[in-house]
This record gives C-alpha cells, sequence and structure tokens, in this order.
C-alpha cells in the first residue's frame, strides 16, 4: 500500500469536497470541536459514544458499526476521508476500525484540523445532512487487533511497541500529564516493549513524516522490521496512529493495535510489568 | 498551542480561543508552550511550581 492510497492532502480535500462518492468524516479528542466549524460537508463522528460500545469496554461491534455508517449516510461504496484534531489521534482510531470492519476505501486527511486550520482553509458551522444509507460491513479483520493474552504471549517474541511519552513508559505517571491519572491500578510497560511515543512520527502541522524519516526513526530505535508487532499505548488511539505508520504506510505486514492498552493491561491480575526507562538508556529496570 | 515537557516531548495539544486563549491542565514542572499559528509560530517556557494559574504571553512571529 503507497501513501497516496492513505493519505489525502488538504489541497486534493478542499478540490473534492462535495465530490459524489467522497465523504469526510471528522473524529476529534474534543467532541465539541466539529460544533465549532468542520470541512464544508463533512459529517461529525463522536468517538466516546460512536465508535465504542455503550456498556462493555469494547469498540463497536459489526451491526453498531454497520448501524453507525448507515445513520451517518455512508455507503459502502464511497471514499471515506477521516480527520480531525490533535494530530489525527481519533481520526486514526476510527481509520483503524473502518479497516478492521472492511471498509473499501479509506483515508486520512493529512494533517487532520491542524494543517487545514494553519493552512487557513473554510470551516462551517453548517450541518451537513446525508440521507442514510443499508451499509453491511465485514466480519471484523482480528489479523489487525491484539488482545490482552496475545499480548502477554508476545512479550520476548514480538516487536513491542509503546508509543505513550517517555514517562508514561518508565511508570513516571499513569497518563498524560493534562488528563487524569486514574485510568490503570499499575503504571510501567510491558516487559520488553520498546519505546516510540507516536508523536516523533509527525510533524508539528500534524502531517505524517515521509516514508524515509519514518524508516529510519523505527529503525534507530530498536524496531525489528522481520517480526510481527502489536502497538499500543493508553486506551489505544494513540496506537492507531503507530498503526497507520508501521502498517499503511511503511507496509509491515503482521501489525496489531491494541486497544485495550496499558488501561487493561496496567489493571490485570498477575502479568509481568516493567518500569524504568528503555533499557538501551541505562536506566533502572525493575520488573515484577 | 503545545505542550512539550521538560525534555521537549509532546504532552498536549489545545486550539486556542479567537482571541487567542488557551488553558493546560498540568503538573508541576518546567513546560514549554508553543504557539503555531497562520502568522508565525513562537513559545514560551513556564514552570509551574505548585498549584494554581500560570500565565504565559507568547508572541508570533
Amino acid at each position: 500500500m503507497s501513501r497516496q492510497d492513505v493519505l489525502v492532502t488538504a489541497d486534493w480535500a478542499e478540490k473534492n469536497l462535495g465530490t459524489d462518492g467522497v465523504v469526510f468524516l471528522e473524529v476529534d479528542e474534543d467532541t465539541t470541536a466539529y460544533d465549532g466549524g468542520h470541512l464544508p460537508g463533512a459529517v461529525k463522528i463522536n468517538w466516546t459514544t460512536e465508535l465504542q460500545d455503550p456498556v462493555r469496554r469494547d469498540i463497536v461491534n459489526k451491526e453498531q458499526f454497520e448501524q453507525l455508517l448507515s445513520a451517518k449516510g455512508v455507503g459502502n461504496d464511497d471514499t471515506v476521508v477521516l480527520y480531525g484534531g490533535n494530530n489525527n489521534w481519533f481520526a486514526a482510531y476510527a481509520y483503524w476500525q473502518f479497516k478492521l470492519y472492511g471498509h473499501a476505501d479509506v483515508k486520512l486527511l493529512d494533517g487532520g484540523r491542524k494543517k487545514w486550520e494553519l493552512d487557513g482553509r473554510t470551516l462551517t458551522g453548517d450541518v451537513a445532512d446525508r440521507p442514510a444509507t443499508s451499509y453491511t460491513a465485514k466480519d471484523a479483520d482480528n489479523s489487525i487487533r491484539a488482545f490482552r493474552d496475545e499480548v502477554v504471549a508476545a512479550i520476548g517474541t514480538k516487536n513491542l511497541v509503546d508509543v505513550r511519552s517517555p514517562d508514561e513508559f518508565s511508570g513516571k505517571i499513569l497518563a498524560p500529564a493534562h488528563l487524569p491519572q486514574e485510568q490503570s491500578q499499575r503504571p510501567g510497560h510491558v516487559p520488553g516493549a520498546i519505546n516510540i511515543p507516536w508523536s516523533k512520527a509527525a510533524n508539528e502541522d500534524g502531517t505524517f513524516k515521509s516514508d524515509d524519516d519514518l524508516a529510519k526513526l523505527y529503525g534507530e530505535e530498536g524496531f525489528d522490521g522481520s517480526k510481527a508487532t502489536i502497538a499500543y499505548c493508553r486506551i489505544g488511539e494513540r496506537s492507531s496512529h503507530t498503526w497507520v505508520v508501521l502498517h499503511e504506510l511503511l507496509g509491515h505486514a503482521d501489525v496489531k493495535n491494541y486497544d485495550g492498552s496499558w488501561t487493561e493491561y496496567g489493571s490485570l491480575i498477575g502479568v509481568p510489568i516493567e518500569l524504568g526507562a528503555p533499557a538501551k538508556a541505562g536506566a533502572d529496570v525493575r520488573s515484577a | 498551542m503545545r505542550l512539550l515537557d521538560g525534555t521537549g516531548e509532546f504532552t498536549a495539544e489545545v486550539v486556542a480561543s479567537q482571541e487567542g486563549q488557551f488553558r493546560f491542565f498540568a503538573a508541576p514542572g518546567t513546560w514549554t508552550v508553543r504557539a503555531l499559528s497562520r502568522s508565525g509560530n513562537g513559545q514560551a517556557e513556564l514552570t509551574a511550581d505548585g498549584p494554581g494559574v500560570h500565565r504565559a504571553e507568547i508572541a508570533v512571529a
């Protein structure tokens, strides 16, 4: 898969606003961002209520995904362009779900809302009204989704890529510094994980770095391209960003996103946890 | 607006209001607050040594 299959530029997006068969969907960490202005014709998806089961901790199932896309007016043959704020964190999370349920043509707007706004492009408050469709999803493709037992089994055998900040990785904090810290019961990381924060894959304007720069980054940080890979973060959205990089842009075949992520792993009874900075940095490492 | 920790690592990002105001919730420590805008970029260093509101003014050019 080439970069052109995965990403669209802001120029392309601007030229294709209103094009039949192209649907823009906005997914933001700040779920009110759309309401203050969005790409003309774009439809809002609320990740907290529409991409997750309302009761269980899980992503939406196939039937819920079908209902969501039908209600949003997305057809199976539509080209879906996802974008959002905060460097496309949650747009990437949605992108991963669209891939999981087999949508044929889904792309990310490179740079998301930030690039669009920095470019001074048009935003509107008009809410798009798309007629409902009858969307049919495929069975979940769990070759791109990791569950907790796979993560434990992957210790020492697969690349485990922890994409959180160094302070979350080391166990100094449980969640990004600006967020509540009560998410998991224990801090730390999965033993043997390498720490490559998602942010290293993005330019300051939110666009992805070049393929060459990305390959160099992961190579320098100890990523072994000959092994299968599981990426994780706190709740699976930042690791979706890295999943896009590794699986979609760099073309590594066996890459899974662990959406349970540290919120689940750090609350499991009896699993091994490692503390401290990456071993190669020579920091104190304790495991239990 | 980007909030970077004492090592320069990304911590958070928010969009400033129309008047250019912003707010981050962060622990005590040394932070860099960086502004990106159509007219240019700028940044300020800030040390938060305890609870309360810590102000930073950033010129972009």
